[in-house]
């Protein structure tokens, strides 16, 4: 180990505890930015100690879940996962994830059975591909994000296609066939690809999105032709003027049951059929789940591991997460633009009786400081079963007229601040009754922390995953 | 005489949505209905035909570059003739972000490469090249109303190129806070006869209900003569409109 290497983890462990030290919960990046600038080269070293390499899981939305996903998987096939943590998925998030397992000496403890998985964020695959080396990389989606902070949903193709060229050649690509902004990744690729997709059309919805981010042909131009639509661009897709189209996935799931709190997926894969009943709602986590049985099949995990974790899944931090406050069930889902905010919504919706709802919209960086998606998300799936709706967050003006819109009537109330906020609307909340918050990104933060703190159940979120 | 009803034609409705702007032509809807008067929309895509006298009003919005492109060639090959046509016989355009750019003169891309345009608005844009930055971030601008009033405009803007107006064009907006037209010359959008061209989004309309309405008084005047429009209940809109003159 190089002296350099071992400098980066003593200050880098220095830097992650001080600042655990000040409280700021979930700041371990600082010890990646520490440790990277002492030693840029820290996480290809530290990375090529695992025994079984390393997977990354990027994509605009489910990267979180699908790698948790992934990681309960290993745990179950007998690995020992290095997993980041959610929300710290740029390269200094990585590099800390490394820093910390690395003993001062530069040793991964257990090394020989750990299996890296890397949620990446979408801009930050060209930085970790030749840093980690992967075996395999998950595509889950291509959607609009923070389109100030990523530029254009085509600039995140190219980053995509620049870290593919980057790849080890013997690298597996697993992309989702349904997406055409992923599924074109495969013509790019020097190895393997394993595509997965849903063929059960009856989880298709009628008619088409409205927020649909690929509408023309990435190979000719023309527009896109669907035979199902599932949610946003995702589904059966062709180009009828140059005849591209959607694969034939190799991992497919060929019926999708959706029940109010689960979901049975039955899935074929190469080595045969394998049923799962998933303990999330909504048709995005069928899709995330198929995208994790993807992955493992890709690095050679069998069927009943896979099985297994998927079944005992919980969510995600802030994923469908779920809190109990003084009584009272709080569900947190979080909707960061506009094909997530539809699926969270069909998913409130599905469940039965009235909704009280909190609606959060920032536009801090991490949320995007664009606010204007709002009008390209469906609210008014919402707006038939709400009983009660609040605005809040730093521009909850903005999504109060939004919801104006969606039927809520012209005097939906506002609140900036998010712990008064949370406040008003356990309060509006009887005591045995359910509370719905649709957070963005740092709004997700705050509401987890200040949630956290009344339930003594939940873990703290620099211990998550 | 008829009812008055607003009839709008939506150019790619499909292709050019990126920032919201579905909620510009909800906001239309939303503020004639609210006052009894009719609201017939037209989507027209790619291959379709513009009829200059089937419409009041004509709208389009904002593209990612590649649907841009494909935008482009469409609109000079089947409707840049009659949109001019349209905007000469006085119908309202409102062209947003993209569509604002695609009907200039011309559009230099960051690659030198020259695109011609609509030509609907006597103005240029270039893009100075891959390096440069993106005006990006909240926009505050003057607007005079047609009541001689100023109002503030308020919304979002983000786009590379930099648009210059010639004479033939006159600045919508002098912007207070933001890059606007150029960055440099304080303008922001421009005004040809009834048409309008701007860079804010966020979506425009709905929170600058005094545009809409301008617009919407407008684009009813040619067929309708002079329409009334009854106040109605703008509080959601004017909070969202005040607490965007207070963002940084
Ligand atoms: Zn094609």
């Amino acid at each position: 180990m190089q002296v350099r290497t071992l400098a980066a983890i003593v200050a880098g462990k220095a830097a992650g505890a001080g600042s655990r030290l000040l409280g700021r919960g979930g700041g371990t990046a600082v010890a990646g930015l520490v440790a990277e600038r002492i030693d840029p080269g820290v996480v290809r070293r530290l990375s090529a100690q695992a025994g079984h390499g390393a997977i990354a899981v990027t994509g605009t939305n489910g990267k979180t879940t699908t790698a948790l996903m992934l990681s309960r998987i290993a745990r179950e096939a007998g690995l020992v996962p290095l997993h980041n943590r959610s929300g710290s998925n740029l390269m200094r998030g990585v590099a800390a994830l490394f820093v910390r397992e690395a003993s001062l000496g530069g040793r991964i403890a257990d090394a020989a059975r750990r299996l890296a998985i890397l949620e990446v964020d979408e801009a930050t695959l060209p930085l970790i591909v030749p840093a980690v080396r992967p075996r395999a990389v998950v595509f889950t989606n291509l959607f609009r994000d923070q389109l100030d902070r990523y530029g254009e949903v085509d600039a995140v193709a190219q980053a995509w296609e620049r870290a593919l060229a980057d790849a080890p050649a013997d690298a597996t690509l697993v992309l989702n066939a349904d997406d055409p902004g992923v599924a074109h990744l495969g013509g790019r690729a020097r190895g393997r690809v394993l595509y997965y997709g849903v063929d059960d059309t009856g989880a298709a919805v009628a008619g088409d999105e409205h927020a649909s981010d690929f509408r023309t042909c990435l190979r000719c131009g023309a527009e896109l032709a669907y035979g199902a639509t599932f949610y946003g661009h995702i589904g059966h897709w062709r180009c009828d003027a140059c005849g591209n189209r959607r694969p034939a996935p190799d991992v497919r799931i060929t019926r999708v049951e959706q029940g109010e709190e689960t979901m049975a997926l039955t899935i074929a894969a190469p080595a045969g059929e394998l049923r799962v009943t998933l303990p999330l709602a909504g048709l995005y986590n069928a899709y995330n789940a198929l995208a994790a049985a993807a992955g493992a099949i890709a690095l050679g995990i069998a069927a009943p591991p896979i099985v297994a974790a998927l079944d005992g899944f919980s969510a995600a931090f802030g994923r469908q997460e779920r809190f109990r406050v003084d009584g009272r069930e709080v569900r947190v889902l979080l909707g960061k633009n506009p094909t997530g905010l539809n699926q969270v919504l069909r998913t409130i919706a599905a469940r039965e009786g009235r909704k009280r709802l909190l609606f959060f919209l920032n536009d801090g960086i991490a949320d995007g400081r664009d606010v204007s998606w709002i009008w390209d998300a469906d609210y008014e799936l919402a707006q038939p079963l709400a009983e009660w709706v609040l605005a809040a967050g730093t521009r909850a003006e903005d999504l109060a007229l939004r919801l104006k819109y969606a039927g809520f009537g012209g005097d939906v109330p506002v609140e900036r601040d998010a712990r008064a906020a949370v406040r008003r609307a356990i309060a509006e909340t009887p005591a045995g009754g359910t509370l719905y918050v649709v957070p963005t990104y740092t709004a997700m933060l705050e509401v987890r922390e200040l949630l956290a703190r009344r339930d003594g159940s939940a873990r703290h979120f620099w211990e998550d995953a | 005489m008829s009812a008055p009803a607003l009839r709008v034609a939506h150019l790619y409705p499909r292709l050019m949505n990126i920032y919201g702007d579905r909620g510009n032509i909800m906001c239309l809807r939303h503020r004639c209905e609210a006052r009894g008067i009719g609201f017939e929309l037209t989507d027209l895509s790619t291959g379709d035909r513009l009829d200059p006298a089937a419409f009041d009003l004509i709208f389009a919005g904002g593209a990612q570059d590649r649907e841009q492109r494909a935008v482009a060639d469409d609109l000079l090959a089947t409707k840049a003739e009659a949109i001019r046509e349209a905007v000469e016989r006085d119908v309202v355009l409102l062209a947003v972000c993209g569509a604002y750019q695609l009907f200039g003169r011309s559009y230099r891309e960051s690659t030198g490469v020259e695109l011609p345009g609509a030509g609907i608005f006597d103005l240029r844009t270039e893009h100075p090249g891959a390096g440069a930055k993106r005006c990006i971030g909240n926009i505050v601008a003057n607007w005079r109303a047609p009541d001689g009033t100023t109002r503030t405009i308020v919304g979002f803007e983000n786009h590379g190129g930099r648009t210059r107006l010639g004479p033939g064009a006159r600045p919508l907006a002098r912007v207070r806070r933001g890059f606007g037209n150029n960055g440099e010359d304080r303008t922001e959008g421009a005004i040809y006869r009834n048409a309008i061209g701007t860079y804010v989004h966020g979506s425009l309309l709905p929170k600058n209900p005094a545009l809409a309405d301008h617009l919407i008084a407008t684009a009813l005047r040619r067929r309708h003569g002079e329409v009334a429009l009854a106040p109605i209940d703008d509080r959601a809109e004017l909070r969202a409109h005040e607490a965007a003159l207070r963002l940084r």
